[in-house]
């Protein structure tokens, strides 16, 4: 979780222009104009939203108006993920749990497409019920986080104030423990099922999805058209609902794209920890830490579940980042 | 002094800290007096007097005093399970973790600050994009999955570094070293692409910046420019991001630790979570969250330090 969180935290640096060459503002503007005063004539988070309105460098523009070929192959490889884990029953692969006594570590071949496990247990049935874990785990985490801290960061960044102060603090609180120490904790004490990893894992991921959405809810409240509805007499609700949110989701949905990678290496961290999904269930972290054991003899059995994890986390990424590169919000007052 | 501006944040932070810390193995399910007595001892009389005997009946905010009192004494009483003082276990298995986080950070950096300052200098050319698309590519791969190839590369195949186990300094520091590079280098992966990306970004951003322009104008070689006029303006972020970063090293020292089986901290917190050792994970996290929060209050005081406009007010750092 947190290589994540620095990459969307960027700290206020005096120099921090980007690649782009669009300068952000030195730091977070924290005496900026409260939007309910429309006539202030107080500093504006300059650039921090200029890709959204299109005034990124011409070059700049050209290069993110076509998505690529990378952009479109990890699109397809996150399609055949989410297929495996909604119709993993379905699909004509083998049982995920009964072995294949004869086959033991067996490498990729006709029978077993991509080979067997310790147990001769068909690897490519064992990956397909695997993502539904993986997706299971991070839809869910990733949801919650999104809608919680997506709600807490809109309010907090709309309406500043008293509101802000407190839930900033309470999050910077929460954001002091790194995050596995966090989740290792709670799973100890609450338990460990599908449902009640990814409901902790979501609430853990709050604070970060407030710190985003209030990040951008400031940029966006300074903007012409926020103004616009307001000076036409628009209602608290109804710049919230029909201004604000619209320009807010996308960012968030972006980084909730990054941070669903970020979620399936952390289940695959507690199958390593022994605290994931209990056993027999076929989780890609499970199998890989019981591939460790085959490590000198049958290298394969661990490879294959780490390049599936390692694609489809890399995908995440590239997804995830072209779509941020697109609604840009450099944080300046994340 | 800007330290003693900041000092009061640190201190409200530092308690706020604790009364989480407190307060997540409070609250949550489990009588601990059951955990020390097992199910077969655990009669009605003797859970009463065992809770009894560790204030377990006592309203919270007692309770969180009476801890926190012992706790800054260096107290933070003793394992149910070994009976050990939570701060004895604490301070032994310390040292192997801070060195190889320690080790970890400079490795990463080592590596990270020459590559990425290679990347900016060259900025789109065949080498940036070859640096970029590496580094993007080392964040997808989590420090477990590195672990496993480092042990079948190093350990298995070539067997010249070993595979598990700790060799304390003081006994044999050749040894050490080479028990703690295998996990040292298992964290410092994701660290690298992190600070490579970050430091190409600002290093592009000052690279246009008029005085190196001038810099260039008056003759400087780009040596000179790269290492004195830009390296420092371009690496606030990455020593405020170096400090955050931390908390993923911690996190990972617990996967890293146990996957090698070296006797830290990391391990500490996992295997008393495993048991509930209550009293134990409380200490463990604890100390934890605390040495994150002063490591970050450190990087904020020396960041002040690189750029003096922070301590004159002009900046809001992060809090």
């Amino acid at each position: 979780m947190d290589a994540v969180r620095q990459e969307f935290d960027p700290p206020p640096t005096a120099h921090g222009s980007t690649a782009q060459g669009e300068m952000t503002t030195p730091a977070p503007n924290l005496g900026a104009p409260h939007p309910g005063a429309p006539d202030s004539a107080g500093p504006v988070n300059g650039g921090a939203v200029t890709a959204v309105g299109g005034e990124a460098a011409p070059a700049a523009r050209k290069k993110k108006r076509g998505y690529g070929l990378t952009f479109w192959l990890a699109t397809i490889w996150l399609a055949v993920v989410l297929i495996c884990a909604v119709f993993a029953d379905l699909l004509p692969v083998q049982d995920p749990l009964t072995p294949d006594v004869i086959n033991k570590l067996a490498l990729p071949g006709p029978e077993h497409w991509l080979g067997t496990d310790g147990l001769g247990r068909d690897t490519l049935a064992r990956l397909v019920h695997g993502a539904r874990v993986s997706v299971t785990i991070s839809v869910t985490a990733v949801a919650i986080g999104m809608v919680v801290g997506g709600f807490l960061g809109i309010i907090s960044g709309f309406f500043r104030g008293k509101t802000e102060t407190i839930l900033m603090t309470i999050i910077n609180i929460i954001l002091a423990f790194p995050a596995l120490v966090l989740l290792l904790v709670l799973l100890a004490f609450v338990g460990r099922s599908l449902v009640v990893i990814s409901l902790i894992v979501g609430f853990l991921s709050i604070p970060i999805y407030t710190r985003v959405a209030r990040a951008t809810t400031l940029a966006v409240a300074e903007r012409e058209f926020v103004r616009a509805a307001r000076t036409m007499g628009a209602k608290n609700s109804r710049v919230l609902a029909r201004e604000i949110l619209p320009n807010v989701v996308l960012p968030v949905a972006a980084f909730g794209l990054v941070a669903m990678g970020v979620v399936i290496v952390l289940e695959g961290t507690l199958a390593f920890l022994g605290l994931s999904v209990q056993q027999p269930a076929p989780t890609w972290g499970g199998m890989i830490f019981d591939g460790k054991r085959y490590l000198s003899e049958a290298p394969h059995v661990v490879l294959i579940p780490s390049i599936a994890m390692f694609l489809t986390v890399l995908s995440l990424n590239l997804v995830g980042d072209a779509l941020r590169t697109r609604f840009d919000v450099r944080g300046s007052n994340l | 002094m800007y330290v003693l501006r900041r000092l009061p944040s640190l201190l409200a932070t530092l308690f706020a800290v604790s009364l989480l810390t407190f307060l997540m193995t409070s609250l949550l399910p489990g009588d601990p007096a059951l955990q020390i007595l097992g199910a077969e001892n655990a009669t009605p009389e003797a859970i009463a007097a065992v809770r009894a005997d560790l204030g377990l009946d006592d309203p919270l905010p007692v309770r969180y005093l009476h801890w926190i009192g012992d706790a800054l004494t260096g107290d933070f009483g003793r394992s149910y399970r070994t009976n050990e003082p939570v701060s004895a276990a604490i301070i032994d298995r310390l040292p192997v973790t801070a060195e190889i986080g320690i080790l970890a950070i400079v490795i990463a950096l080592l590596i990270a600050i020459p590559v990425g300052m290679l990347s900016a200098y060259r900025a789109g050319t065949r080498t940036d994009k070859l640096i970029s698309s590496t580094s993007f590519g080392l964040l997808a791969v989590p420090n477990f999955m590195v672990a496993i190839f480092l042990i079948l590369i190093f350990a298995v195949w070539l067997g010249v570094l070993p595979a598990t186990g700790w060799v304390n300094f003081t006994d044999d520091p050749v040894q050490n070293l080479r028990s703690a590079l295998l996990p040292a280098l298992s964290l410092a992966i994701a660290e690298m692409a992190v600070y490579t990306r970050l430091l190409r970004t600002d290093m592009i951003g000052t690279l246009q910046q008029d005085f190196v322009t001038m810099a260039r104008v008056k003759g400087v070689s780009n040596r000179r420019i790269l290492f004195r006029h830009a390296l420092r303006p371009s690496s606030f972020s990455l020593m405020t991001v170096a400090g955050v970063q931390v908390g993923a090293i911690i996190g990972g020292s617990v996967v890293i630790e146990t996957l090698f089986a070296l006797p830290g901290v990391g391990r500490l917190l996992l295997e008393a979570v495993l048991v509930r050792d209550l009293l134990m994970v409380q200490g463990v996290a604890l100390v934890i969250a605390v040495s994150y929060v002063v490591v970050n209050f450190t990087v904020d005081i020396l960041y002040s330090y690189l750029d003096p406009r922070i301590s004159h007010g002009r900046s809001t750092a992060r809090v």
